[in-house]
């Protein structure tokens, strides 16, 4: 266990970790533009030379290895005026058209430049001309070869991560540049990760092109609810400044390190799945259906509505004529009030989330699950699947349409999808109640009697727990759009309708409970969960 | 502080009422001659008619002076603009809104697809001038008068802005 000395700071680390990591962990940043912990290093870029004493050249960081006694100085005058001079040589052909740049902002050539103190450029002669300006290279990935600074890192990535080979530098000296395999089109199911992990604005998004200055943006952590991995994301919004992007208030997802789920990765479905956020399908209101149309009303009034009409079917024909629908794209936390207020004190017996799929979902050896939601698990280890002697999905929708349901209560799901329209519109029709509790409207909503507004995963707090029994967090990002409440909120409301008392403030209070009375999330907390997220006692 | 103690003359104020009105009427006269001697284009003194008839005449506006503003246009009568959002970022008083869109040039690649000011919200600062990295933008057109009726009125388009014109200014630094 080698022991050295960064700027001053003694540290002890594992034979084998370099320079630039025993520096990270000391909290010392060495600038860098080709080394990326996810991958290989290449060592081209000349960014993070270091001077070690006794060493007669600098050294580069990324690939020296620390060694006994060894004294490393990152930020003598040696050092900045060699970085300056690389830093000088990589805007030799770099057009500096920040204005249009996306990347400006995040762009670590601007950064490092400002930092360096390199104001005026004193390159008279004109810049080298490439090939690709603004060009879309696949789905989601715009290069413009001008502005790259060939440090190799999304070549690496498509050959070390997807290895799919997309990539490639080509041609020699000023005139090296990236360039898109002929006939070959950069749609590999993680390709947006080559614009996260691209340090200057060569490649960009597609999807967020010119939709929002990156300085506007704010950012909450969160996880994303594409999946089963639960990967762990960072919800980019702009609500400061509303005339952007048409008003949409989520730009976009950015990945979020976590060793033990996605490392710095997310795939695009992932990525640009968040429309659902901002789209003109999101209920806004609480409708309720008046003869053959749905009509806006107020919360207090579809409340009550629910419960009163909930009440006379119990009393009339008994537990076993309600079915209850719960979603595993909810959070554990409104999983539980549903389990609460359903199970365990309207004793119904049909209580289950899984909605069979057409097809079975995408799946591979990276990142990418076949099951599309997020908190399978935590539904699961709540209890609320299909149980013996209970109905599941299907039967449920069986006994509607031989009339011993009378009323349904279906969240977020599309069951047209498998069930086909026809099916539903006559099961909405034999039904007394059918209330669709959910943040987009879908043809499952538009044949409800009541429609419930609910909030999106990014606009509430809570957990999702992934398929390895990780329970993680997500924060509240924007808030819930129109009259849309968390579905946990909406749940203690509807109880307070039907006589129960239920005193949650919070999503925190909620997870206390689920903490102490489920088995499986024994000894966990929004504390011990953090922002890494933590297991199951279970898993 | 003591209280100065007034004369009986002074109590009385009759006195003091007829000095002040006599230094009113002496400019009031002074004035007056002055008028008319230059409504007969008569020569006129210095210190004679400091009132400047607004709106038939108008004082002379520096060429540094910041006026209302104008987008620069290129060649083709574009917009100069590429849609940083430089101005809007620095703005104290976030009255300008641009949506950026795509340019059919790819040299260009950014454009305004609106580029609105609210004037009922600008300070008159001048940032947006000194934040713009292609000159696109200016306050030198001279205008002064841009009151309106309605706040919707006090926002200029994209199109009310480049159909403003510099102001023309004479080497005395005159408008014209």
């Amino acid at each position: 266990m080698p022991t050295l000395t960064i700027d001053g700071k003694e540290i002890t680390v594992e034979k084998g970790t370099t320079i630039i990591q025993a520096a990270e962990k000391l909290g010392i940043e060495i600038p860098r533009y080709c080394y990326h912990p996810g991958l290989s290093i290449a060592g081209n870029c000349r960014m993070c030379l270091v001077e070690i004493e006794k060493s007669p050249k600098l050294q580069i960081s990324c690939y020296t290895q620390a060694a006994d006694g060894m004294v490393v100085h990152t930020t003598s005058e040696k050092v900045k005026a060699v970085r300056r001079a690389i830093l000088e040589f990589l805007l030799i052909n770099h057009p500096v058209d920040c204005p249009v740049c996306d990347q400006a902002g995040e762009c670590w050539l601007q950064i490092y430049y400002m930092e360096h103190g390199l104001y005026n450029s004193r390159f008279m002669e004109n810049k080298v001309r490439k090939h690709f300006k603004a060009t879309p290279i696949g789905p989601w990935v715009n290069l413009d070869s001008e502005r790259c600074i060939l440090c190799s890192r999304c070549v690496r990535f498509t050959s070390e991560i997807t290895k799919t080979y997309e990539l490639a530098l080509v041609n020699r000296g000023d005139h090296s540049e990236i360039t898109i395999f002929p006939g070959k089109e950069l749609n590999n199911k993680y390709s947006g990760n080559v614009v996260d992990i691209c340090p200057v604005g060569a490649l960009t998004d597609r999807d967020f092109r010119f939709q929002c200055r990156v300085w506007y943006l704010d950012k909450q952590e969160s996880i994303c609810p594409g999946c089963s991995r639960g990967c762990n994301i960072e919800i980019h919004y702009n609500v400061q400044r509303a005339h952007h992007a048409g008003g949409r208030r989520v730009l976009r997802l950015k990945p979020r390190f976590n060793p033990e789920v996605n490392k710095w990765w997310i795939c695009d479905e992932g990525r640009y799945g968040y429309k659902f956020i901002d789209d003109k399908s999101r209920i806004q209101m609480p409708y309720l259906q008046e003869g053959e149309v749905l009509v806006e009303t107020d919360w207090k009034v579809v409340l009550d509505k629910v419960a009163s009409t909930l009440r006379s079917i119990l009393t009339t024909y008994g537990t076993e004529s309600i079915g209850v629908i719960a979603s595993p794209q909810l959070t554990n936390e409104d999983l539980y009030l549903i389990r609460k207020l359903f199970v365990e004190d309207l004793r119904l017996p049909h209580v289950d989330f899984k909605v069979p799929v057409k097809e079975k979902g995408y799946e591979d050896d990276f990142l990418i699950k076949a099951d599309k939601n997020p908190n399978t698990r935590g539904a699961e280890e709540l209890g609320l699947g299909a149980k013996e002697g209970s109905l599941n999905v299907e039967n449920m929708l069986e006994a509607a349409i031989a009339g011993r349901l009378k009323a349904l209560y279906v969240f977020g799901h599309d069951l047209t999808n498998f069930f086909g329209e026809e099916k539903i519109k006559d099961i909405a029709s034999r039904l007394e109640l059918l209330v669709f509790q959910g943040s987009n409207l879908n043809p499952t909503g538009q044949y409800a009697h009541v429609i419930l507004p609910s909030a999106t995963y990014a606009e509430k707090d809570g957990t999702f727990t992934n398929f390895e029994g990780r329970v993680q967090r997500i924060y509240k990002a924007v808030e819930p759009l129109g009259e849309s409440l968390p579905d946990w909120e909406i749940i203690v409301k509807l109880a307070r309708f039907m006589g129960f008392s239920y005193p949650y403030q919070s999503a925190r209070e909620i997870f206390k409970e689920i903490a102490t009375v489920i088995p499986a999330f024994n000894g966990l907390s929004y504390k011990v969960i953090g922002n890494q997220g933590a297991k199951l006692a279970t898993a | 502080m003591r209280k100065e103690e007034l004369t009986f003359w002074e109590q009385i104020y009759i006195p003091q009422i007829y000095e002040g009105l006599k230094v009113t009427a002496r400019h009031f006269f002074k004035n007056m001659k002055g008028h008319i001697a230059r409504l007969l284009g008569k020569p006129v003194k210095d210190d004679e008619t400091v009132t400047i008839q607004y709106p038939e005449e108008r004082r002379p506006l520096s060429p540094r002076l910041r006026s209302l503003h104008r987008l620069v246009k290129r060649a083709d009568g574009t917009p100069r603009c590429v849609a940083c959002m430089m101005c809007e970022t620095i703005c104290p008083a976030r009255c300008i809104y641009i949506v950026a869109a795509e340019h059919p040039n790819p040299d260009i690649e950014k454009r305004p697809a609106r580029f609105d000011i609210d004037l009922g919200k600008c300070v008159f600062c001048g940032y947006c001038v000194e934040a713009c990295p292609e000159d696109a933008i200016r306050m030198d057109t001279g205008i002064l008068e841009f009151a309106a009726y309605t706040r919707q009125d006090m926002i200029y388009t994209m199109e009310r802005l480049l159909a403003n014109e510099p102001m023309k200014i004479t080497s005395q630094g005159q408008r014209l």
